[in-house]
């Protein structure tokens, strides 16, 4: 139940603030994302700026880099994702408690980018894992990842606790773990999880 | 610092039978290398290493490079005997003609070694070494005993061309995991097929991502047909 | 300004200050050894790289380091790609300095097709050149302290500084990080007499920043107890291993190639090559910082001397572009050393051999030397001394 917005401040200015629980939830959720302190590549070092003085992460509740996944709310896939390290990747997401948010930092996160074509290289860690933001770039400006962070935190906000669209540690089908691939003898196995990827349909 | 053909001289008169060939390079560079015998080439190096004059201690690069088996076609002038009716009378009379002959000139793998010399700044000495073929006779000494820094670099050639270094003190692969078993630098692998979502392909993709396409575009129609 | 510090670097000494960080193993103590791994999720390993550790209690007895977590096939794909179109593509190698790595494939070409450089586009080469180690350096003496535990802080000056260098690269190039500047034969783009004076403005500002950084760290007590003796490299064991950069000229070795090799335009600036004399972690840190402050002179002389006059050889061929056969060896120092770049063609339009010779990944070579017999607790040191990038490593 909504509470009317004109309502509302009309109340906080006599000092009574009124919410919901579902609003309340969802401010805690996104005023405290922390990330996990993890870097791949390039991209990397435009996160560790973003947190520095000059674009300042903290003013987002994110400055809080926790190197365990145990603790992290948020991976930042932040560069190539190779054959050897996507197992890695995977792993440490299935270690993350839930909720958990996953930001694909940067062309090669997304889809290989200019080392696309590496015969060692993954074409996008969405085939293993589910990716709430991707932001294109090579490597994105840490304007980009904070607007990133922006549209996460807006994601989050909008998610209603229950019913459809519900967050997924809030429903008991959703797979909590994501199988591990294994390094097999030339590729990957499996190629890709057909539960969270599904080959795109390209309008041509 | 001295010349090349000094340099071979003296290699020769350090480590008698070394047999060290120079191939020269036609680049402005000018960097023309020595091309080393897999079963003297300890010797030799140690030899540059330890020489007062040369004094090479500083091994910078390793380098493998990939030399597939090469079909050379050739024109070639063939004389034979060809017999003929003249007038009814056989004759036998030489003809020349020309013929195209293939001719496969058998691959190997290469190993390039950059040497300069910290001691006295000069460099750099570059030396080659050539593997028997690309199967089965792809052994070669390791230089590490005698330059530690060849360590890392003669275990990536292991790994990405499959050059086995006898004498190397840890030879596993270094870049790719340890189930891996293809040779990935070597010109003619193959890389896995995973070219199924290519929005914008060209060259060489291209026609990978067109084999996955057909089969794409069938199981749309069947989802559209399901759907309907 | 004197500073104890300094001078211990720079190879006075100050004798007793000194700790003896070196303990011995005794191999046959008895007790297990416990396996760690140490990576490819690691905070402080600088990105995805990996070292499965022996203990002996705190004591490392066995360190191997596991490559290939950033492999991206870079060799592979520069055989593939024209030679040109590999210059991006080496920004990416040592992320930091992009500007350097365009400045060794740029070299290694030229040498392979014989091209000319214009001597504005050598100065500009050196300018851009000098910045990037000037912000490298800061960053990784920032990086190295990160991992001593002083979070925060040291790596917020390095980070300031270096956004100000990277304005300056963004300004010319149209990038931050990823600058594809130099061309065959020059550098894309001609810098404006307003760039260069805003160059000049930030190097005026960089002594400062220099003697802030140096005071704030140098004389830390805390500091010199955990790197002084700890990682010490042999002289003997540094050459043999190919060690170059910074922690070559730490363990005293004096070779520096913008002096034993004079390329580009080096011989006409005046710098020292600093020195240490205990090839420790200590002397490693103190290197960059005088690095540093050597970098920043060659700046002032060139930001003086710079010519007018075009930026690229008009003759340099920039489509189509196909080299005649035979190969040639390109190397520069790089802020973290010898980068070098081996091609072979074989008159194509690609390169029938692209390599890398990478400096920070043969530095590794001798990590598990330095690191043997150490606590658990130095090998983040140790490792963060020897400055890697994993890009550059692995490829
Ligand atoms: S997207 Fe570009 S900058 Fe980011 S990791 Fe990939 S290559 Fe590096």
């Amino acid at each position: 139940m909504a509470v009317d917005e004109g309502l509302k401040i009309e109340l906080g200015k006599q000092g009574v603030f009124v919410t919901t629980l579902q609003e309340l939830y969802n401010w805690g959720r996104r005023s405290s994302v922390w990330p996990m302190n993890f870097g791949l590549a390039c991209c990397a070092i435009e996160m560790i700026a973003t947190t520095m003085a000059r674009y300042d992460l903290a003013r987002f509740g994110a400055e809080v880099f926790r190197p365990s996944p145990r603790q992290a709310d948020m991976m930042i896939i932040s560069g190539t994702v190779t054959k050897k390290m996507a197992p890695q990747v995977v792993r440490l997401y299935n270690q993350m408690a839930e909720p958990r948010y996953v930001i694909a930092m940067g062309a090669c996160a997304i889809s290989g980018g200019p080392f696309k074509q590496g015969y060692n290289v993954l074409k996008g860690i969405d085939r293993y894992i589910p990716v709430d933001i991707h932001i294109p770039g090579c490597p994105p400006r840490p304007e980009a990842l904070l607007e990133a962070f922006m549209a996460l935190q807006k994601k989050i906000d909008a998610q209603p606790l229950t019913g459809e669209g519900r967050p997924r540690h809030l429903d008991a089908d959703a797979p909590g773990e994501f199988p591990v691939p294994a390094q097999g003898e030339h590729d990957l196995e499996p190629a890709a999880n057909k539960n969270v990827w599904t080959v795109p349909v390209v309008i041509r | 610092m001295k010349t090349l053909e000094e340099i071979q001289a003296a290699i020769e008169a350090a480590v008698p039978g070394a047999g060290v060939e120079i191939v020269p390079n036609p680049a402005p560079s000018g960097e023309h290398s020595l091309r080393l015998k897999p079963e003297t080439a300890v010797e030799v190096a140690t030899f540059l290493r330890d020489d007062g004059e040369l004094a090479l201690d500083y091994l910078s690069n390793v380098t493998g490079v990939d030399w597939p088996d090469k079909e050379i076609a050739e024109k070639v002038k063939v004389t034979r005997a060809v017999t003929k009716t003249v007038d009814g009378v056989e004759q036998t009379a030489e003809e020349t003609v020309e013929e195209t002959r293939k001719r496969v000139e058998p691959g190997f793998l290469e190993v390039v070694y950059h040497l300069f010399s910290m001691a006295r700044s000069h460099g750099p000495v570059v030396l080659r070494m050539r593997t028997g073929n690309r199967s089965d006779r792809v052994d070669l000494p390791s230089l590490t005993p005698v330059w530690r820094s060849a360590e890392f670099q003669e275990r990536e050639i292991f790994d990405l061309y499959g050059v086995v270094f006898k004498g190397h003190p840890d030879l596993r692969r270094i870049l790719m995991w340890d189930g891996f078993k293809d040779h990935p630098m070597r010109r003619d692998y193959v890389a896995p097929d995973d070219f199924e979502y290519e929005p914008t392909p060209h060259d060489e993709v291209l026609a990978r991502a067109q084999a996955h396409r057909a089969a794409q575009q069938a199981a749309a129609a069947a989802q559209e047909g399901t759907g309907q | 300004m004197t500073n104890p510090a300094t001078e211990y670097a720079a190879g006075q000494g100050i004798g007793d200050a000194r700790l003896d960080g070196r303990m011995v193993v005794d191999p046959d103590s008895g007790t297990d050894l416990l396996e760690v791994a140490m990576g490819p999720h690691h905070p402080s390993t600088h990105g995805v790289f990996r070292m499965d550790v022996a203990l002996d209690g705190e004591r490392i007895t066995r360190l191997k380091p596991v490559f290939g977590y950033l492999h991206r096939n870079h060799e592979k794909l520069g055989e593939g790609h024209t030679y040109l179109a590999s210059m991006p593509y080496t920004d990416r190698l040592d992320y930091i300095c992009s500007l350097t790595n365009n400045w060794a494939y740029a070299l290694a070409v030229e040498k392979l097709a014989g091209q000319e450089v214009p001597e504005r586009a050598e100065y500009l080469r050196v300018i851009v050149g000098e910045l990037t180690r000037v912000q490298n350096h800061a960053l990784s003496v920032g990086f190295l302290i990160q991992d001593m535990g002083a979070s925060g802080t040291p790596l917020m000056y390095a980070f300031r500084e270096r956004e100000k260098i990277l304005d300056l690269f963004e300004a010319l190039t149209g990038s931050r990080m990823m600058c594809n500047y130099m061309r065959f034969g020059g550098c894309r783009v001609d810098a404006t007499s307003e760039w260069l004076d805003a160059v000049r403005k930030v190097v005026t500002g960089l002594p400062q920043f220099a003697d802030e950084f140096e005071q704030l760290l140098c004389t830390n007590e805390i500091l010199m107890a955990r790197t002084q003796g700890v990682g010490v490299l042999r002289p003997e064991l540094a050459v043999s291993a190919g060690v170059t950069g910074p922690a070559l000229r730490a363990a005293g070795v004096n070779y520096d190639i913008r002096k034993v090799d004079r390329y580009s335009i080096y011989d006409r600036f005046k710098f020292k090559v600093p020195l240490g004399e205990h090839g420790d972690v200590y002397d490693r840190f103190m290197i960059r910082l005088l690095e540093l402050r050597e970098s920043i002179k060659i700046l002032e002389q060139a930001l003086k001397e710079i010519p007018d006059g075009p930026v690229m050889d008009p003759k340099a061929k920039i489509r189509n572009f196909r080299p005649k056969v035979g190969e040639a060896y390109g190397r520069i120092e790089a802020p973290k050393g010898e980068l070098g770049f081996y091609l072979i063609s074989d008159g194509g339009p690609n390169p029938y051999r692209y390599r890398v010779r990478p400096p920070s990944f043969v530095n590794l070579t001798i990590l598990e030397d330095m690191c043997l017999g150490h606590n658990v607790a130095d090998v983040v040191l140790i490792l963060g001394s020897v400055d890697i990038v994993l890009g550059e490593v692995d490829r």
